[in-house]
């Protein structure tokens, strides 16, 4: 397993493997919303964890179909299929490896976009706390609706429709408890339940996306 | 006898090749008795004016599309447990019927909405749940029509199904997080006291059979249509080898 990870993380590292494009959209976003809506500092402040929250989660889309797509089309995964650790791990495990590629370096660079975007003092920890316990969340969906399409030829577009109303309940928590918090207003509650969220998810969905790999194996 | 013999497909044309006039027959008759008891025969609310009778069409679709869903997730199950092809085609022809009906409480909602509340959308839960259920139709429905294989195509759908039942209930009560929102409570319900009173209330009663009853003819039909492609498909495919 952790061969695999390690494996996982050089292929995303080198080779244009996508790592840092993710990051580049989500600088994009930052740069591009206070051109769009203009850069009075009052409004900014109060749509940036929004629009934080919505970069990081479409950042994180960019990169989902390289979670199995790849594999899948030089057949690694039929190998991985018959490796001898379970396919619910190697679903766990890939998707950890996307969330060190994205989740973690958006978490990272999030606070300083938030200064960009006059995102007020009180908010920094708590985009931070969201986004650092949101993100793992985004990574196993997104694992999740990979393993659905893979089989599709070109299914980029589809997957993000399967994957964007899954995506509703860790944006709305995440958005709202840094939102609360920028307020000055307590905001645990909301970085609780998505946190709760997040814990189902990972628990869950490795054993969904394994069956439906191994329905498109078949 | 169980009722999983009406599982298999022969068995399953025949009955509802006899049942389905008698659910059309029952469709329309409910559907005329109400509609036209709700819209000609039903006094205006003496503060809604005669816009409250769209009630009659939002009201039970908005139930219909939901429940469309719970019937998916049903037949999704019966599919991956017992693995009854008629099961999977009864859910494949259930979402877009599903899809049909949201929309329906969506534009009657806002129809409704703009001169009662002064505005055609509002982000309120409800709204939005309901916004977001679309999303969830036509992701599974996109799903169905891009996989070729159907066996593989029932499998992941159903998969797909449970997972997004749970994430849409839990969209369900994230939405709630906002604020209380614009929509009144329910209608129609055991607790008598925020009901509509009686004479809205029976029509609406009827409509709303209808509604279901409506939905069982498309949801049998769409499925005899899917069992006839299946069966054309199978022939041609022999055609072809022999």
């Amino acid at each position: 397993m952790k061969a695999l990870l390690i494996r996982d993380l050089r292929l995303a590292l080198r080779a244009g493997g996508g790592f840092g494009l993710g990051l580049a959209f989500f600088l994009l976003v930052a740069v591009l919303v206070p051109l769009g809506v203009g850069p009075e500092g009052g409004m900014l402040g109060r749509i940036a964890p929004g629009i934080l929250w919505v970069g990081a989660l479409l950042a994180c889309l960019l990169s989902l179909d390289r979670i199995f797509a790849l594999d899948y089309e030089d057949g690694s995964l039929d190998l991985l299929v018959v490796a001898p650790i379970p396919l619910e791990a190697v679903v766990a495990v890939k998707a950890l490896a996307h969330w060190l590629v994205t989740g973690l370096p958006l978490t990272l660079v999030a606070p300083v976009l938030g200064i960009l975007l006059n995102l007020p003092a009180g908010g920094y920890g708590w985009l931070v706390m969201s986004l650092a316990l949101g993100t793992p969340a985004l990574s196993v969906i997104g694992a999740f609706g990979a393993a659905l399409v893979v089989g599709v030829k070109r299914g980029g577009l589809l997957l993000s429709l399967l994957v964007l109303p899954l995506y509703v309940p860790t944006l709305i928590f995440g958005a709202e408890a840094v939102k609360r918090g920028a307020a000055g207003l307590e905001a645990g509650g909301a970085l609780a339940l998505m946190a709760s969220v997040t814990a189902a998810a990972v628990a869950v969905l490795p054993f969904a996306a394994a069956a439906a790999l191994r329905v498109n194996l078949r | 006898m169980s009722i999983w013999e009406y599982a298999n497909p022969k068995r399953f044309m025949q009955t509802s090749a006899w049942a389905l006039p008698w659910v059309v027959g029952l469709t329309v008759l409910c559907l005329v008795v109400g509609l036209v008891w709700g819209f000609f025969f039903t006094p205006d609310d003496f503060r809604q004016g005669s816009t409250v009778k769209i009630i009659y069409l939002h009201v039970p679709s908005a139930m219909m599309a939901i429940n469309a869903w719970v019937m998916m997730l049903v037949t999704s199950l019966i599919w991956i447990v017992r693995r009854h092809h008629v099961s999977a085609l009864a859910a494949k022809a259930a979402a877009p019927v599903g899809l049909t009906f949201t929309l329906i409480a969506l534009v009657t909602g806002a129809l409704w909405g703009q001169p009662m509340w002064g505005t055609w959308w509002a982000w309120d839960p409800r709204l939005t749940s309901f916004l977001i259920l679309t999303l969830f139709y036509l992701g599974y429905i996109a799903l169905w029509a891009a996989i070729e294989d159907p066996d593989t195509a029932a499998d992941l759908t159903s998969i797909l199904c449970l997972v997004g039942s749970v994430f849409a209930l839990l969209s369900r009560y994230a939405v709630n997080f906002w604020n209380q929102g614009l929509h009144q409570g329910a209608s129609l319900s055991l607790d008598k006291e925020e009901n509509v009173s009686d004479v809205f209330w029976l029509p609406l009663l009827v409509c709303i059979a209808g509604f279901v009853l409506l939905f069982i003819t498309l949801v049998l039909m769409r499925t005899r249509t899917e069992i006839r492609a299946r069966r054309l498909a199978a022939l041609l495919a022999r055609e072809r080898v022999g």
